[in-house]
């Protein structure tokens, strides 16, 4: 019994020393960015590990605040994350209340018109060709409109309204509520934890997304703020070829330092926001993953 | 039937954006797709281009290219499975193994960060991090008396820095699933195993990993489809002239091919060889689900 309870004292030291490591691969390079952001360059130079800033130097941020690129970057992508999830919300509600409606005519069909795209698409190049073609080149809604439905996600919302209880719209039915006012004020208000959720992840994607903007927007000042700090890190670099290799072979100079200030100033948003909103993460993903 | 649809004309009204969009910047593209048969050109149009049938598949296989890219493709993405599957199951039985519920909402709340950060902001976060000079990993090997590695401009390297940061990447919000079959399982076993005297460690390989075993076959099955489709921000933000041999993969030679060089036939046939392999994918997948559950996505 003894030597039990001496394996299981050896077991949770293992859990606890194997979590504690996935912690800090996390932690501790994201302390090194904070660290060099904030240091002269002769300690970005100096030898050895960059954990915990030993002197300060804010010249980094000055340099970064004095592009004017990062201002309109931070712009552009709050117009689009606002503008994105707002259209989000709407079209992913709009699509999905009649789809939850059994009496539907051709339910069945209209389901699979949007279902089926989750299976198929056209590509890449299509896809480009589209916005091009249709006029969208160099403006917000080339960012906003093509990713603005996902399928999935209005099929969850889909689901949701439909295991709302019928008896509720039936008794305000009878109670002599038109249709119009039934949605608006039973069926929204019950569905707000689903959008909210929809909503949630249709931001991150926003705040995050980059490729489209480099795809469909020629103009720097309407460029969005990861695709500004693509510039400074990855191209900002000697030759734009050798991307991250460019980095290993220069000698760090201290736009070093200006480079881990343009991260810390892009990711900031999100890290300071997450902690608070992760259990509707959390919940979104259950959503996800369990299907009716 | 059409006093049907006049019937539940207003909630046609509110579909009709929604199909419209779906038509528009879905099927539009699909229609798009021929292209991929086709020299084409933009000023002529789909309608106006020349039809080559298959030569641009053709192409593909007996060119020198697209060969290569393919099997970079298919060796990450099987390693991504091979460590990038079992690391959130291990990583949820280790979390629900935590008898602290501070530590473990820390822990929790640091493994979901990488997952709110872009791949952009991720490599620059791991370029800083891999560095030879100033970089924790490089530091510590030079401490050890050992030389530095270019660990992102070595062709040795770089398909484990892309599968281990992807892991990293994903692990901490992968767990979520698996954590909420765990606390599906009923403590009535736990209990009978403690009247047995039966260990920790054994009560996780014999109670906890059989009760979460269906859970862990569908995301298997779901997650198989995934082998074609590679990880376009993060291989783009990370390859570099020095690893494109080992690196190049499906996503970023299309782009290469059809947006920096304008080749735009070539690379619609490349997206449709993929998007068709993925689907092949995704049915089989579905196929086996429906032969050994009742869980399928279709």
């Amino acid at each position: 019994m003894k030597q039990r309870r001496m394996s299981d004292r050896l077991f949770s030291l293992v859990v606890y020393a194997l979590l504690t490591g996935l912690a800090l691969t996390i932690v501790l390079p994201m302390m090194q960015v904070l660290t060099i952001s904030v240091s002269p360059l002769n300690v970005v130079n100096r030898y050895g590990f960059h954990f915990i800033p030993t002197a300060f130097d804010f010249s980094g941020y000055r340099q970064v605040f004095h592009k004017e690129t990062i201002w309109t970057g931070y712009q552009n992508t709050l117009v689009r994350t606002i503008l994105g999830t707002g259209i989000t919300i709407v079209m992913t509600f709009l699509g999905a209340y009649p789809l939850s409606k059994r009496q539907l005519p051709n339910r069945a069909f209209w389901t699979g018109f949007v279902v089926l795209t989750m299976f198929f698409s056209g590509g890449l190049i299509p896809s480009y060709m589209l916005v091009k073609n249709i006029g969208l080149m160099n403006t917000v809604w080339s960012l906003v409109l093509p990713g603005a439905v996902s399928a999935f996600m209005l099929l969850i919302v889909r689901n949701f309204i439909a295991a709302l209880p019928e008896s509720l719209e039936e008794s305000a039915k009878i109670d002599g509520a038109n249709d119009l006012y039934i949605l608006w004020k039973i069926v929204v208000p019950l569905s707000m934890p689903i959008l909210a959720t929809v909503a949630l992840y249709a931001a991150v994607d926003h705040w995050n997304a980059w490729f489209d903007s480099m795809l469909y927007i020629q103009n720097e000042k309407k460029q969005v703020l990861q695709l500004i700090l693509r510039k400074i890190i990855i191209d900002g670099t000697a030759d734009p070829s050798t991307t991250g290799a460019a980095d290993s072979m220069n000698a760090p100079t201290n736009s070093q330092a200006m480079k881990m200030a343009a991260l810390v100033v892009t990711m900031l948003p999100i890290m300071c926001v997450y902690p608070f909103l992760q259990k509707y993460f959390v919940k979104g993903t259950l959503l996800g993953s369990v299907k009716g | 039937m059409i006093r049907r649809y006049y019937a539940y004309r207003y909630f046609f009204l509110m579909l009709l954006p929604v199909v419209a969009y779906f038509a528009l910047f879905h099927y539009a593209p699909i229609y798009g797709v021929l292209m991929a048969f086709q020299d084409f050109r933009v000023l002529k149009g789909i309608s106006g281009s020349e039809f080559v049938g298959m030569k641009h598949f053709r192409e593909l296989f007996s060119g020198l290219y697209f060969v290569p890219v393919l099997k970079n493709t298919l060796i990450i993405n099987a390693y991504k499975l091979l460590f990038g599957f079992p690391a959130p199951i291990v990583l949820a039985l280790l979390i629900n193994e935590v008898m602290r519920p501070a530590f473990k909402r820390i822990v929790q709340t640091i493994s979901y960060l990488p997952h709110f950060l872009s791949w952009i902001v991720l490599s620059g976060i791991v370029i800083e991090a891999l560095s030879p000079s100033r970089g924790p990993i490089n530091i510590a090997l030079m401490e050890l008396g050992m030389k530095p590695v270019f660990f992102l401009a070595d062709t040795d390297w770089f398909r484990t820095v892309l599968v281990s940061t992807a892991v990293w990447k994903n692990v901490g919000f992968s767990a979520i699933i698996y954590l909420a079959a765990i606390a599906g399982i009923s403590g009535d076993m736990y209990e009978a195993a403690e009247v047995d005297g039966i260990g920790r460690l054994q009560k996780m390989y014999y109670i906890t990993l059989p009760s979460i075993a269906p859970v862990i076959v569908i995301m298997l099955i779901l997650t198989s489809g995934s082998i074609i489709n590679d990880d376009f921000d993060q291989i783009f933000n990370l390859i570099n002239a020095n690893v494109s041999s080992v690196g190049d993969v499906i996503s970023t030679y299309t782009y290469s091919e059809g947006i920096a060089k304008m080749n735009y036939s070539y690379a619609a046939a490349v997206g449709l060889f993929k998007n068709v392999a993925a689907l092949v994918a995704v049915l089989s997948a579905n196929f086996i689900a429906r032969r050994f559950s009742d869980n399928t996505i279709l």
